[in-house]
């Protein structure tokens, strides 16, 4: 990765994106067009995403990058490509994607199912903490 | 604005001194304390006072008029139906319920159904959080997606006039009354001890059968740091 500086993440075409505003917030699409330094055209045909105008300040650039997609492809042949390629698998196995999951689990919780998890943790920390205790001793 | 004449006013209406200033100037707290007098025991009447000459009042009122010649003011009848308010969508049979006011607030209340008064009938289960059959505004609660299986519980008979104080003899409030021998301790009365039993009953079987619930309605709801109640699902 010559053209890489300083910079890790560059805008470029196939370069994958997390949209933080609007209606489609949350989802990954592909760039397949550059129109400015503030634009670029995205599309995302598998995450139903449509084909649209994006300002950079409404997405993330992310680490995944659609390799050796041309420029300005169809969103069938775009949908080719990120198959091929298993992007999204990709992108759901990113630490990144898991804790906006994690985090919209949480949020999805009812009062019930607060108390439950209330509950498991502590459950949990009571094995964990013995054994923890347990061990210190041994070493100690 | 007009300057006005009167030497106590500086506008018309507008008094020069305030009330408790006019009050210390007359020194009205030397005075003697007035005593408002007590109401007469009924309203008089008011009496019909005829405006036209009084053969022709004869002549032309009934007889039944002329008897009692006073008017009697009588209250006009409501005609507004008293309706059951509407129950929120999201409070069904069954909801587990969060009291927000009162005696109880916080704990997490099983609802039965909505009283004729619009007051939901609620129940803790007495035996898991002790809260006992009980009415509550729906105002003052949060529902719950949370639902207990009530099918087994009968509360027909449990309506408003079940809620209904019973009158007690009127006390002196002296000390024998309330630390004397025959100082009465009030108990819940049989019957209704039996009816928490027989409505609960059924409740709490359900409840069993559910891991964590019985728990979850014996413990009370709290927020924690950084939880905002319009922002959380219940």
């Amino acid at each position: 990765m010559s053209q890489m500086g300083s910079f890790k993440r560059l805008v470029e075409v196939g370069r994958v994106v997390l949209i933080t505003r609007g209606s489609d917030a949350g989802k990954i699409a592909t760039i397949v067009d550059i129109v400015d330094h503030n634009r670029a055209i995205v599309d995302g045909p598998t995450t139903s995403v449509a084909r649209q105008q994006i300002s950079f300040k409404d997405v993330v650039l992310t680490d995944l990058v659609v390799k050796r997609l041309p420029r300005d492809v169809s969103a069938k042949v775009l949908a080719k490509y990120l198959e091929k390629q298993q992007v999204v698998e990709a992108w759901q196995k990113t630490a990144w994607a898991k804790k906006l999951e994690a985090r919209k689990r949480r949020a999805n919780m009812t009062d019930f199912d607060r108390f439950k998890l209330m509950r498991l943790r502590k459950q949990q920390r009571s094995v964990v903490d013995r054994q923890v205790a347990l061990l210190k001793k041994e070493r100690a | 604005m007009a300057k006005s004449t009167h030497k106590n006013q500086l506008a018309p209406g507008i008094s020069r001194l305030s009330r408790s200033a006019v009050f210390s100037k007359r020194a009205a707290y030397k005075l003697p304390k007035r005593t408002p007098a007590a109401p007469a025991e009924t309203a008089p009447a008011t009496e019909y006072k005829p405006y036209i000459k009084n053969d022709l009042i004869d002549a032309l009122t009934p007889q039944a008029a002329k008897l009692s010649n006073t008017v009697v003011t009588t209250p006009k009848a409501v005609h507004k139906a008293q309706r059951t308010p509407k129950l929120r969508s999201s409070i069904t049979p069954g909801t587990v319920l969060i009291l927000l006011a009162g005696r109880f607030r916080g704990r997490r209340v099983v609802f039965l159904k909505q009283l004729k008064s619009g007051m939901l009938l609620v129940t803790g289960p007495y035996k898991l959080n002790g809260v006992p059959l009980r009415r509550v505004n729906q105002a003052y609660v949060i529902a719950t997606t949370t639902k207990v299986d009530v099918s087994g519980t009968n509360v027909s008979d449990i309506t408003d006039e079940y809620f209904k104080r019973e009158s007690q003899p009127k006390l002196k409030g002296t000390e024998a009354e309330f630390f004397g021998e025959q100082a009465q301790k009030k108990e819940h009365p049989a019957q209704k001890i039996a009816d928490q039993k027989k409505v609960d009953q059924a409740i709490v079987a359900a409840v069993a059968k559910v891991p964590f619930l019985a728990s979850y309605l014996a413990s009370s709801f709290s927020l924690s740091k950084g939880e905002a109640p319009h922002k959380l699902k219940f």
